[in-house]
């Protein structure tokens, strides 16, 4: 039993006063919706672990809360917003779900979350990199766990630029999360001095990058920014390799680089990459707990994504229990009133526009001598701390930011 | 030096369309196979690019769990995935050769989907580095681009292919038999050509071309489930410029968009993707058999 304050009790009376919502279960089962890329590009950072994770935490409330059943369907988006949307409105049409967890392709999740708002359902993204997600495009109906483009690029881009790197060239995957992600480098390294001094984009699962490599060559910028993802940043490294960019002095600067790619590329090819991530495994002794379980399950390493999935699942479940119900915004506020301690973080919040905000990490790639076995990949350099992680409220466009 | 047209200096121009040439040759391989498969047997083989990553991926099993290296897998991987060919045309596409296009069409496109997504769950999706045969190793100075040693030399074995299996086919008597199975079928059974036998080995050739391809791609880029589905639309594009089933017309073609492909990379590089698909329904307009397709 998880220890009880007397705040569940007070939100669950405010409720019950203001008589907002019906303090219950609907239909006597909670549902969940898994949305994810199940089987294209980024289906090994979220994919079919991400669900496994999923169950974990429903495992951990023993698959009911007060007798209602956990139920869980779950659907491959395909990286289309048109698939995402459709599900997502056939879920909550037919089968009744409350709340919809994955939630990939930035593209998709925009998506997903204004019929979430038009429906009054619950949406936990965790795997989106857009910060335009609790920016302009938050609603009352989601929640953004694990990372965003402005907290990623915030870490990597400010440490690399504080260490001399200043001309930048950025390469983008060409859609919602690129584009954010390539805002936001620029953002970042003219704050701190430094100058973007080429772009190009290339389509989403690219195989071939030699021509984007060559223009970052020419453009003489001392380091190439990848804002992209999963098989896009594997092919991108490797093709830099093979172009000789980083034998030339170059450095590459991976802004969305997960577990998952390191282990893929292999520490030969990666070492010294520097990178933020929201969680490792190996970060302390509740987390390797954790990925120890997740592995014996899935026999990988869980990513950041796969633990922010747990993570946020937990503390909905939780919430759902504390309050007594699965209506929406009751949820939302009873989560939005408990600070998020678990495997994954110490004291993370979730602010008004719906963003998870706790302390992220820089991290280094670890050399094949430093590394002791397969998934021992990073070194944690120093913890970025969560305010200054993410971006602060007196910036944001969000709608349900009262700035006054 | 800076012959800066546009703005953009000579040297990047030079290096682009030398890519260009480089995907070109990929294009020209998948597309010749494509070509002749389509050429005798008239089907629209949609599990090409499934046959291509799985050249690419037996290359890189191989070399896990065996320690075969490159070069025997270049001549051991086509043979192997052709022969796999083989098999599925006896069994799976004669029994609807009968039929209507669209049964082989949505046959081979059920296999294709069958075969990546076995890979991906087997392996994931995140992609595999099958590492570059140590005699490959290095670059080349060009003077205008640092050219790596491994893609000229896949410029030149798949040019290589492309003129040796473009013999066979216009010089030798085997090929005269295709081209008239082509032509005839009927006729070429009454000479007593065993043309159930011909159709077999030409689609496991066509196979073998596409995992030779495979085993080519596989250094270059990383080795994942999903990397034939996404070159196989651009080849499918390629072979309806050059004209179905044209054989030179698929090899010129393939190397002619390669290059198109990386001068817009230069000029305007969102519309990279789509350039081949503009020249595509250009060419439709105005020659709706190909470049090089007969009248019909």
């Amino acid at each position: 039993m998880r220890k009880t304050t007397i705040k569940p009790l007070i939100a669950t009376l405010a409720m019950i006063a203001a008589g907002s919502a019906s303090a219950e279960i609907s239909d006597k089962e909670i549902r969940i919706g898994y949305l994810a890329d199940m089987s294209g590009a980024y289906r090994d950072l979220g994919g079919p672990g991400g669900l496994e994770a999923l169950n974990m935490a429903i495992e951990d409330f023993g698959g009911q809360i007060d007798g209602a059943k956990i139920v869980v369907v779950s659907a491959d988006d395909r990286n289309s917003p048109d698939v995402g949307a459709n599900t997502t409105r056939e879920w909550i049409d037919r089968r009744n779900v409350d709340m919809v967890a994955g939630l990939v392709s930035s593209a998709v999740t925009i998506a997903v979350t204004r019929i979430l708002e038009e429906n009054d359902k619950l949406g936990l993204v965790s795997i989106s990199a857009s910060s335009a997600i609790t920016n302009e495009y938050c609603t009352p109906n989601h929640i953004h766990w694990v990372y965003d483009t402005y907290a990623m690029s915030n870490g990597t881009a400010k440490a690399i630029v504080r260490e001399g790197g200043e001309t930048w060239f950025i390469l983008a995957a060409d859609y919602a999360f690129g584009h954010a992600m390539e805002a936001d480098v620029e953002r970042t390294v003219k704050a701190e001095g430094g100058k973007v001094v080429g772009k190009a984009r290339h389509p989403l699962a690219s195989s071939d990058f030699s021509s984007y490599i060559l223009q970052a060559q020419a453009s003489g910028a001392q380091v190439i920014g990848l804002a992209n993802a999963a098989s896009d940043t594997v092919n991108a490294i490797t093709t830099a390799k093979q172009f000789g960019l980083v034998d030339s002095g170059q450095s590459l600067a991976g802004l969305m680089v997960f577990i998952n790619d390191v282990h893929a590329l292999g520490l030969e090819a990666t070492q010294g990459l520097q990178l933020t991530t929201g969680w490792y495994w190996d970060q302390n002794e509740e987390s390797r707990a954790w990925a120890q379980r997740f592995h014996e399950r899935t026999k990988r390493m869980p990513t950041m994504v796969q633990a922010g999935i747990y993570s946020s699942t937990r503390h909905y479940l939780q919430a759902v229990k504390d309050v007594g119900s699965d209506d929406a915004q009751a949820v939302r506020k009873q989560m939005m009133a408990t600070p998020v301690n678990d495997m994954f973080t110490k004291n993370g919040r979730i602010r008004e526009d719906g963003r998870m905000v706790y302390d992220m990490y820089l991290a280094q790639v670890k050399t094949p001598a430093e590394s002791t076995g397969e998934w021992d990949l990073y070194k944690i350099a120093r913890t970025i701390p969560a305010q200054l992680a993410f971006r602060p409220l007196s910036e944001s466009k969000c709608k349900l930011v009262n700035k006054s | 030096m800076n012959l800066a047209l546009f703005d953009i200096p000579a040297a990047v121009l030079l290096g682009q369309l030398m890519l260009g040439l480089i995907n070109g040759a990929f294009y020209a391989l998948l597309s010749l196979g494509l070509a002749i498969i389509f050429g005798l047997l008239k089907v629209i083989n949609f599990a090409h690019g499934a046959q291509y990553m799985l050249g690419a991926f037996l290359a890189l099993l191989l070399f896990r769990h065996f320690g075969i290296d490159y070069w025997t897998a270049l001549l051991l991987v086509p043979i192997l995935v052709g022969l796999f060919g083989c098999a599925l045309e006896r069994f799976l596409l004669r029994p609807v050769a009968g039929e209507s296009h669209l049964y082989s069409l949505l046959l081979t496109f059920g296999l294709a989907l069958i075969i990546q997504g076995t890979f991906t769950n087997l392996y994931g999706s995140s992609g595999n580095a099958y590492p570059i045969p140590a005699a490959l190793r290095g670059a080349l100075s060009l003077g205008f681009m640092h050219l790596p040693t491994y893609r000229a030399w896949v410029i030149v074995a798949a040019l290589t292919v492309c003129l040796a299996a473009w013999l066979i086919i216009e010089k030798t008597r085997l090929g005269a038999y295709l081209r008239a199975g082509t032509e005839n079928p009927q006729l070429m059974q009454a000479f007593g050509i065993n043309i159930p036998f011909l159709v077999t080995v030409t689609y496991g050739f066509g196979v073998a071309l596409a995992a030779f391809a495979g085993v080519l791609a596989a250094p270059l880029y990383s080795v994942s489930p999903g990397m034939g589905a996404n070159l196989l639309i651009v080849v499918f594009a390629v072979v309806v410029i050059g004209g179905m089933g044209s054989i030179v017309g698929a090899v010129i073609t393939g190397l002619a968009m390669g290059l198109i492909e990386g001068l817009t990379k230069v000029f305007y590089p969102q519309a990279a993707t789509t350039v081949i698909f503009l020249v595509m329904v250009l060419v439709l307009l105005v020659k709706p058999n190909g470049l090089f397709g007969k009248e019909a």
